[in-house]
């Protein structure tokens, strides 16, 4: 990797005079503020109305001295454009990225997310139908094994999004199902599960990759969700990732000591499997979980599928637990068994056919008839339970969970 | 204990892994398969009260086993009885914050330098090489525990000069070379294990260091397993052999259906000497 050098200016807030401590190398730093004007001194002279002219020069005095603060504030903020600190980019990876827009970001939040309770349950096909379009950045918590929305990733597939650019962390399969199924064309790699599929659509051009790590992944989007342009990491530096993606190392200029500054990631749009929601979309997760309070909040839409869909009494009686609050969510999806045929903790445990069955299509770098028994041939989520699952089985993977301890059910 | 008389490969090395595990020392485990069952083996055996945190925020678990097959991280017989449930970034922020001394991982490929790759096999560029999954957790793991265990099979191709992708960070180029990419000082590869043998890092050069060999096998037959010579300790060890007892937690609660063990060679003592089961050497 040869690291690339250019200079990035930017304004320096602090007033340094000082090489950075432990730095080799001083920053460079622009002109030192000016000496303040040159003082004047009022007259004196005179002796009548000694009253009437202390009055005087009192109030010269406070002109002066207003004179005075206005010259040197405005000099004092001459001088901070002036002081440029140059802060070098001491190498930077060549991978595309979604660039961040706080700003932009904050304006969608002001035209776009509703401030009051407002009923948001919808069907899957059309929360998919409004909500995910051609082009767009999708991000999904956990995956389609674990407490993934798995019904809303099918749905996807079962309407040809196109085009989809997907942020692929702690991931076995959805990323395959969503490249096979056509929809994905570039994705931001934290891991997926591989096998030829990966290989075949890299090497055929279908998909593009950028490649991260989950938690640097999970990281750009705490910044997305902090309303950040970007945030400092202690790790990625050096490694070949770092030249396939968006990330820069930078001379911290604080301590002059190289840092990763990875972009902020706002997602155009995030699905969430949850345990349990109300009809404006708070939600509750429990347990542990991957992401899930981030992707909400840095997404610009945010579709929540539920297991259950519970009063708002319910919440305000234990507001501590309340994991995803309304304002953030745009459409809520009643999904019971939404994570098929994953597990949801304290809920349901996985069809462990069904995974090696789908898996196995990963591996064998054919996943076209499983999407043709799981997602084409049902219209919907209601359906392939029914026709392909059965009440039988989802009472056994219910009974098969048997740990229910810390889930609040 | 009882030394084994008939073991798998694997078993070995999730054997051996698992006997340098401290209880003193927290831990960061890598999503399943050894490295999970080296420490679950350690909590069973060496070092009970051992933490453990995993990449989805888990923190410090008494998982109930066994799994159904990949549920190894946001799954309740996995987190059971953890003292926190935390999120990716929970586990993230715990080890660039220094909590987390030894990080525990397996690797498609590792290098002299104890580089790390799990992206692809052949060239990125052009998208013609074999690809593989991602660094997942490893990168954050590898640079930022205080400390890198490794887990790879003794095999040519898992021991090229120079891994075709780093994924995750070992020493780099050498020494000084993670400072300047910004990782924490201090920190870094630590040890390798493969069932044939333990690397160590020389200081000096930060170069893979073999330091002991496993009972079946002679120094030639380690070194004939690797693309590059590493440096090698003045003085070579011998591991334990695996013990029943371990064994027999390995066989009836962590990996029962042998996905993980079941692959590698089998090895037998004969005439007090341990030999591989059928045919010397490699399959």
């Amino acid at each position: 990797m040869s690291p690339t050098t250019r200079t990035l200016t930017l304004l320096n807030p602090l007033l340094l005079t000082e090489p950075a401590p432990n730095s080799n190398e001083p920053f460079r730093i622009g002109a030192r503020i000016e000496e303040g004007p040159p003082k004047r001194k009022a007259d004196t002279h005179g002796k009548r109305g000694q009253e009437t002219c202390h009055r005087s020069l009192a109030a010269l005095a406070r002109l002066l001295g207003l004179w005075y603060l206005g010259g040197t504030l405005s000099r004092i903020r001459k001088g901070f454009v002036r002081r440029l600190l140059h802060m070098e980019i001491l190498a930077e990876g060549q991978g595309a990225y979604l660039p961040p827009d706080p700003d932009g970001f904050r304006a969608w939040v002001r035209d776009n997310k509703p401030r009051t309770l407002v009923h948001k349950v919808v069907s899957e096909d059309e929360a998919i139908e409004k909500f995910v379009s051609d082009g767009d950045y999708v991000a999904y918590d956990c995956n389609y094994f674990q407490r993934g929305p798995s019904s809303l990733i099918r749905e996807i597939i079962r309407q040809k999004k196109k085009d989809l650019w997907v942020c692929g962390k702690f991931t076995y399969v959805a990323l395959a199902l969503l490249v096979e199924g056509g929809c994905a064309t570039r994705a931001d790699i934290g891991f997926v599960g591989f096998g030829p599929w990966l290989s075949k659509a890299v090497a055929a051009g279908r998909l593009q990759t950028y490649e991260y790590s989950n938690v640097v992944m999970t990281y750009r989007l705490q910044a997305g969700a902090q309303g950040l342009p970007f945030i400092g990491v202690r790790s990625f530096g050096g490694t070949a990732g770092f030249s396939q993606s968006g990330a820069k190392l930078v001379k911290d200029p604080f301590s002059g000591k190289p840092v990763v500054l990875l972009p902020a990631l706002n997602p155009d749009v995030s699905i969430i499997h949850v345990h349990q929601a109300d009809v404006y979309g708070n939600a509750r997760v429990f347990g542990t979980g991957i992401s899930h309070v981030d992707c909400a909040l840095a997404s610009k839409r945010v579709i929540v599928s539920a297991e259950e869909i519970i009063e708002t009494d319910e919440f305000r009686r234990d507001p501590a637990r309340t994991s995803i609050p309304h304002f953030t969510v745009d459409a809520v999806v009643h999904a019971p068994f939404g994570a098929y045929p994953g597990t949801v903790q304290g809920r349901y445990a996985s069809d462990v056919q069904h995974v090696v069955e789908c898996f196995g299509g990963t591996m064998r770098g054919d996943l076209q008839p499983y999407l043709e028994k799981w997602v084409y041939s049902v219209d919907s989520h209601a359906e392939m339970l029914e026709k392909r699952v059965g009440w039988k089985k989802l009472q056994e993977l219910q009974r098969r969970e048997t740990i229910r301890e810390g889930y609040s059910i | 204990m009882t030394p084994a008389t008939h073991f798998a490969e694997r078993e070995h090395l999730i054997c051996t892994v698992s006997r340098v595990i401290e209880e003193e020392k927290s831990y960061w485990v890598g999503g399943g398969g050894e490295p999970l069952y080296s420490i679950l083996l350690a909590q069973r055996l060496y070092a009970s009260g051992v933490q453990y945190m995993t990449e989805d925020g888990v923190i410090a678990p008494q998982s109930m086993m066994p799994w159904d097959p990949l549920m190894t991280m946001v799954a309740s017989r996995a987190g059971y009885r953890a003292l926190q449930w935390g999120t990716m970034n929970t586990a993230g922020n715990f080890a660039q914050l220094g909590y987390v001394d030894v990080g525990i991982l397996n690797t498609l490929q590792v290098d002299r330098y104890g580089n790390i790759n799990s992206t692809v096999l052949g060239e990125y560029e052009g998208g013609q090489g074999r690809r593989f999954g991602g660094p997942g957790g490893a990168d954050t793991i590898a640079a930022q525990c205080w400390r890198t265990i490794l887990m790879t099979d003794q095999q040519k191709r898992k021991f090229p000069e120079r891994v075709d992708f780093i994924s995750s960070p070992g020493f780099l180029d050498g020494p000084g070379a993670r400072e300047a990419s910004g990782l924490p000082p201090g920190t870094g590869p630590w040890r390798v294990f493969t069932p044939w043998a333990m690397f160590g890092y020389e200081e000096k050069s930060c170069e893979l260091m073999l330091m002991a060999i496993s009972p079946f096998v002679t120094v030639d037959m380690v070194l004939a397993e690797m693309s590059f010579e590493p440096k090698i300790a003045p003085t070579i060890e011998t591991l334990d052999p695996p013990m029943e007892e371990e064994l027999e937690i390995i066989r009836t609660q962590l990996d029962t259906d042998g996905q993980t063990t079941g692959r590698g060679q089998w090895i037998e003592k004969r005439d007090d000497k341990y030999v591989f089961a059928e045919t010397q050497g490699r399959e």
